[in-house]
């Protein structure tokens, strides 16, 4: 069965002009059983040419992991109408990668930690606080459907 | 990725994590250890030397893992987490819910 990604890779100019960026952009339904595979797809670009520690490789491969499946089962409910888009930019210097679904949002800031004794026995609720735990930079568009995480190189 | 269950000489529940634990095996992780328990097994080892990456929802499953466990009056260790995947469970204190052990053999000889 052909994969359903849809991947697109294309050289441009860096915003600000500091350089050559690589755009990749990859849409994918939303469907969990997809994940895996385009976690590996987006991370090998990010690191293409570039001696990236495993620590690196690590981080990305767990908050991609994260984005889409909040993207995935929060934001579009598991609807296989809706789909998952990433955009990743990448820069000598960083690696932005902003996910972004078909859902209403939601509102980052109503999210509680989850490392307070009484949340430690509950099975949900750590992955926007491993995201910002593992990037060096977290923000989200206007509307909540729409997460960009910055990561520098090493 | 996949699991593989082996019984160790001394009867504890070896389950071995191969590739990812994340949203999309998570639930095929709970059968196996439900499994297992319905099979009569109290003591039961969960490792990680083969495993790449974990996410929230692995950790979750973990997490619901373990409450199981502990209801049906079992004991569940953690084995051969490296640098990278032992940094999620220290962010999260997760840490300090499990029995966490460098390898399989020292996870196997404090039960």
């Amino acid at each position: 069965m052909p994969s359903p990604l849809r991947l697109c890779v294309r050289r441009s100019p860096a915003s600000g002009g500091s350089g050559a960026a690589t755009l990749v952009t990859l849409r994918l339904p939303s469907e969990v059983e997809c994940i895996e595979e385009a976690v590996e797809l987006v991370t090998r670009h990010c690191l293409a040419g570039h001696d990236a520690p495993h620590k690196t490789r690590f981080r990305l491969q767990v908050v991609l992991s994260e984005a889409l499946s909040n993207a995935i089962m929060r934001g579009n409910r598991e609807d296989r109408g809706k789909w998952v888009h990433i955009r990743a930019e990448l820069g000598p210097e960083i690696i932005q990668l902003v996910v972004t679904d078909e859902g209403s949002g939601f509102d980052p800031a109503a999210v509680p930690e989850p490392i307070r004794p009484e949340q430690l026995d509950e099975a949900n609720g750590r992955g926007l606080y491993l995201i910002r735990k593992l990037v060096d930079e977290v923000s989200f568009n206007e509307q909540g459907n729409s997460i960009c995480m910055t990561l520098r190189r090493p | 990725m996949s699991f593989s269950q082996t019984k160790d000489a001394s009867g504890v529940a070896v389950l071995q994590v191969e590739g990812q634990l994340i949203v999309g095996n998570r639930q095929e992780l709970k059968e196996l250890v439900q499994a297992a328990l319905d099979q009569g097994e109290r003591r039961l080892l969960i490792d990680f030397s083969r495993t790449g990456y974990i996410d929230s929802s692995g950790l979750g499953a973990l997490v619901s893992i373990s409450k199981k466990i502990r209801e049906a009056g079992g004991e569940l260790r953690l084995s051969g987490l490296n640098e990278d995947l032992r940094s999620l469970f220290e962010l999260t204190k997760l840490d300090t819910l499990f029995a966490i052990a460098e390898t399989p053999q020292q996870a196997l000889a404090s039960f």
